[in-house]
């Protein structure tokens, strides 16, 4: 002990922080001895009283064992504790100069240290906002003395102070509903969603449920706080009844829908869905939910399906590629990953295949291209990932086109290590010359850098470039040659 | 001191083995928490002698609500007391103070709860008995009035808590989160804004891939790399952290070296020290090089992480988008990258927070980008999402453009909220937090300070929510005389949370050498774009039991 105080005593005088000092030793053992005394002998009690839970109360009425009960026991033994505050706060102030600069020099640490020394704060806190931990005994063990206290008549705006300071209040004394309503008006004024909260659901036990609907519809703020405690509490039913009676139509909606992610059994949630379609949603969300209906009752089917193809082992796609996980409750454009992966060649009538899902949720063109392309590249298959981009025009002409721009083309090839053979050719329709030859440098697309700095005619680059590729190489060669080319005009 | 023999963390299922008598719940009033202790609670073997007793402590404030839900679960009556511990700030710093309440944004704007209001004008009325009534009260937003009733009506139902301090402070601005809903949402580019953004602190501590960290022995090789994640805390009692914190990240890799460079000129002195007393004088300085060392170690590691990202093509992209749309540049159509971004599936937080930033900074969606967006987001990251964008319709971070008009340019440019050149190594403004944008809502403080409010009515009409003056009667012994060059002294409550960077950027007006006002912060929760929006997101994994 003394070696630790002395290790703190160094630490506090070489420090800069100097907020809190421990000005008399034995104050502070002797709190400690005090304290542990108190736990000690409150342990004895509560020992002795073991089967008798009803009177487990003490000499002055309060409840033995708390810990507030300890607290104001050690709080008593602490000196003017306000005074001892003040002078740590000089301290705090008088060592602006040693503080970093950073750090604004007010110190609350001071404040720190109050928290830690529970005693003297409590004892502050308790004066000014009453906002202690003390005197409150449990409704069960309610000590005698008290009762006198309690079942005199507290006005609603006393019940709701009190209620405030975190004791117990029967609340079955207000009987008539103005007395109630005045009781909830007091609530709400105090702010303390906590008592608004208990006096709520004291209504709500005792209250008519078109009453109590009634009066909370002119009354908006303990309205929130009963919403708020419904969907806590997951009291769905009454929380949709009272969304309904104030015309609250598109909460009343969500929430539903809401509902949808506590059902497991897929047929269920299936069947839940539907019945959302025909709820009070908005126009735009309306569709959401349609589609949110269509896309599980597709991948129940999908499911099903492939499931049933997996386990016969007769599919090759399957055997080779083994499902990682059901498609079920996937997002669509998972979905849409998985059917260009698992079912890309089947025809349009079939639910699984991607371009029924395409047309069916409308899915824009650059999505459909981006997520086709990532599934055929990671089967490797070139030849489709070539098709996707071929158009003919009427004349029978084909033209290479993406609608995403071929710098991500050629990003999600090369991520799914497509082979040089097959980078190159994407890279060459990269439109911007600068990206073309960036990309084509960095995936050593030598081909493509020679042939773009042979149109720019920039021979310093090409020639610069000839390091890059390796020595009696093909490539070499056709450097070779195109420098050596008398017809090209070069720009440098 | 109290012979507490062992603490433990709140988890479900069996509790751990302890011979002890007495078992504290030590909580916050919230019923998923109430379902674990009662787990807790049901799964304790009865037959055991002797038997246990529980307790359970709610902070800051006892919930009937919680209690009722215990009762119906059937365990109440296993509590014998049922008690409150009345913590509503918690110290973080020096100059910052936490309620570290997360739902404080959702419950005030999402559900209309103002219970976390109500706390923090507790907060406030004991920090008043500590530090002395504060004579002014400046105010922005509906939940700030609110703050500011309560305590006025606080005050006088209790009289006694006129108290004899002299006043620490001479202002408090409370201000609402949704005054300012845009500096979130961006990236945070100090250094520690930076750690924050990318491993999020919690509590002051910070966990880190230990990689980096690995002991550099010689001989030893690469093996035995460290598989845990290295947790360090970090607040200004550390020297260099102190001064590092709240610059912008790219002026931290040169304090460093020249950091670096001095202790190792430190270390270098034992070769000079001929007499006794030169070595006495150099070991009794060695505890204190040692420590900045291992300090300086840390903060190179971290740093090199950070810039690992910072560095990267993705964060570049990010940074360019976001500045784009806060200095007004094309906001009312769809981004390109946001579109790339969703395709490859980044995650939706990412998305979620661009989005949002568009939507703030053109005052809303034009309703043809915003179905745009909202569809790409549902196809992509599935249906059921639908609930989170609802939320954050709600709360105002993403809407349609309702008036038909877009006020941000003209409270960008009335505030100044974009500085094309900034100072990141020596900054002159706040907007170096951002590298360009400065903070909205410390812009407020700012100009608070100087000229006054008065000079900005216009655009403060346009900010949500009533602003106001209050004043609070002090005894004439305690008024304050202030002597010329003293600074006075503001607290700032954000109420619904602060970024790090908001933290620093007041930090650096405090420090200004002109300035006259040195702030200390205060807040329901410290934030961060990312776990900002995680709080508005539907819940939507099912409970585990």
């Amino acid at each position: 002990m003394s070696r630790a105080r002395a290790d703190e005593e160094e630490y506090w005088h070489s420090s800069k922080f100097r907020a809190f000092t421990f000005d008399d030793d034995d104050d502070e053992l002797s709190q400690l001895k005090e304290s542990k005394r108190a736990v000690n002998s409150l342990r004895d009690i509560v020992d002795d009283d073991d089967d008798d839970d009803l009177e487990r109360v003490s000499w002055s009425g309060e409840p033995v064992g708390s810990i507030s009960w300890s607290i104001k026991e050690t709080a008593s033994s602490s000196t003017s504790s306000l005074e001892g505050r003040d002078s740590s706060l000089q301290k705090g102030s008088s060592s602006y100069a040693a503080f970093p600069k950073q750090v604004s020099s007010y110190s609350l640490s001071s404040l720190f240290k109050g928290r830690n020394k529970l005693p003297s704060f409590q004892s502050l806190s308790d004066v000014f906002s009453d906002t202690g931990v003390k005197n409150y005994a449990p409704e069960l063990r309610r000590p005698k003395t008290e009762y006198k206290d309690y079942s005199s008549d507290w006005s609603p705006k006393d019940t709701v102070r009190r209620m405030q300071r975190g004791k117990v209040c029967s609340l079955e004394r207000f009987r008539s509903l103005q007395d109630k309503l005045v009781l909830l008006d007091e609530a709400v004024a105090g702010h303390d969603g906590n008592v608004i909260t208990a006096v709520l659901i004291f209504l709500k036990r005792t209250l008519r449920r078109e009453i109590l609907f009634r009066e909370l519809e002119v009354r908006q703020v303990a309205l929130c706080h009963l919403i708020h405690f419904l969907k806590e509490t997951g009291e769905q039913k009454l929380l949709l009844d009272l969304l309904r009676f104030l015309d609250r139509t598109e909460e009343v909606a969500l929430s539903q829908y809401r509902e949808h992610l506590n059902i497991q059994d897929v047929e269920k949630r299936r069947e839940f869905l539907k019945v959302c379609i025909g709820l009070p949603f908005s126009a735009e969300d309306t569709s959401h939910i349609q589609d949110h209906y269509t896309l599980l009752e597709r991948q129940i089917i999908i499911e099903a399906n492939d499931r049933h193809l997996e386990t016969a082992g007769q599919s090759e796609i399957f055997r080779k590629y083994p499902r990682k996980a059901s498609i079920l409750n996937m997002p669509l454009v998972t979905t849409l990953f998985y059917s260009c992966f698992y079912h890309y060649t089947e025809a349009e009538g079939t639910f699984s295949s991607p371009t029924n899902l395409k047309k069916t949720f409308k899915i824009p063109d650059k999505q459909y291209v981006l997520t086709a392309l990532a599934a055929r590249a990671k089967l490797r298959a070139w030849d489709d990932v070539d098709a996707l981009f071929t158009t003919k025009n009427w004349l029978g002409y084909t033209k290479k086109k993406a609608p995403i721009g071929f710098h991500r083309v050629v990003e999600i090839l090369q991520r799914n290590n497509a082979p040089v053979q097959v980078l190159q050719e994407y890279v060459r329709l990269v439109e911007d010359v600068e990206t073309r030859l960036n990309l084509a440098t960095k995936y050593k697309c030598h081909d493509v850098v020679i042939e773009t700095y042979r149109d720019l005619k920039d021979r310093i680059q090409l020639t610069a470039y000839k390091c890059k590729v390796e020595r009696g190489s093909a490539e070499e060669e056709k450097i070779n040659s195109i420098l050596n080319n008398m017809q090209i005009r070069w720009k440098n | 001191e109290h012979e507490v023999e062992k603490m433990f963390t709140l988890k479900p299922g069996r509790l751990p083995q302890a011979d002890v008598k007495n078992i504290i719940f030590f909580v916050r009033p919230k019923l998923e928490l109430m379902d674990i202790i009662t787990d807790n609670v049901l799964r304790e073997d009865r037959g055991r002698s002797p038997q246990r007793d529980f307790h359970i402590l709610f902070v800051p404030r006892r919930s009937l609500l919680c209690e009722q839900w215990l009762k119906e679960q059937g365990v109440l009556g296993s509590f014998i007391h049922r008690e409150q511990y009345s913590l509503d700030l918690i110290p973080f710093d020096g100059d910052l103070l936490s309620m570290e309440s997360e739902s404080a944004f959702k419950e005030c704007y999402l559900e209309s709860d103002q219970t976390s209001l109500y706390h923090a004008a507790k907060g406030l009325m004991t920090l008043q008995a500590l530090y002395g009534t504060i004579p002014q009260i400046f105010g922005k937003g509906e939940c700030a009035r609110h703050v500011a009733n309560m305590m006025i009506r606080m005050k006088r139902e209790f009289p006694g808590s006129q108290n004899s301090i002299f006043p620490v402070f001479d202002t408090l601005l409370l201000l609402d989160r949704n005054v300012d809903l845009l500096t979130p949402l961006a990236t945070q580019l100090t250094y520690e804004g930076l750690i924050d953004e990318i491993y999020g602190i919690q509590n002051t501590y910070v966990k880190l891939p230990p990689e980096k960290f690995a002991p550099k022995k010689q001989g030893e090789g690469g093996k035995d790399l460290p598989t845990e994640p290295k947790k360090l805390q970090l607040n200004s009692a550390e020297e260099l952290y102190a001064e590092i914190r709240d610059k912008n990240f790219n002026a931290v890799g040169s304090v460093l070296s020249k950091k670096a460079k001095i202790i190792s000129a430190a270390f270098e002195e034992r070769h000079h020290a001929k007499t006794v007393g030169e070595i006495k004088q150099f070991v009794s300085q060695l505890p204190h090089m040692q420590a900045a060392r291992s300090s300086l170690a840390n903060h190179t590691s971290i740093a090199e992480l950070i810039k690992d990202i910072t560095t990267s093509e993705d964060f570049f992209d990010n940074l360019t988008v976001e500045q784009e749309f806060m200095s007004g540049i094309d906001t009312d159509k769809v981004n390109n990258y946001i579109e790339d971004c969703i395709a490859q599936k980044h995650p939706l937080i990412k998305i979620l927070r661009l989005v949002c930033l568009q939507s703030v900074c053109n005052s809303g969606l034009k309703q043809k980008v915003l179905d745009h967006y909202k569809r790409e987001i549902l196809q992509t990251y599935g249906y059921e999402h639908i609930l989170t964008l609802n939320n954050l319709e709600k709360a105002g971070l993403l809407k349609p453009q309702t008036s038909g008009r877009n006020n941000y340019p003209t409270i960008r440019k009335t505030l100044r909220l974009w500085m094309d050149d900034v100072n990141e190594q020596n900054p002159n403004d706040i907007s170096y937090v951002y590298s360009g944008y400065a903070p909205l809502s410390v812009r407020l403080a700012q100009l608070l300070a100087r000229p006054g409010w008065r000079s900005i009515e216009e655009v403060l009409k346009m900010l949500p929510g009533p602003h106001f003056e209050e004043r609070q009667q002090l005894p004439t012994g305690l008024q304050k005389k202030r002597q010329h060059g003293e600074n006075r002294v503001t607290l700032v409550f954000f109420l619904g949370g602060v970024t790090y960077a908001e933290i620093a950027a007041l930090r650096f007006l405090s420090q200004m050498e002109d300035g006259g006002t040195e702030y200390v912060i205060a807040t329901t929760k410290l934030i961060n774009g990312t776990s900002w929006i995680k709080s508005l997101m539907e819940k939507l994994e099912p409970a585990p039991f």
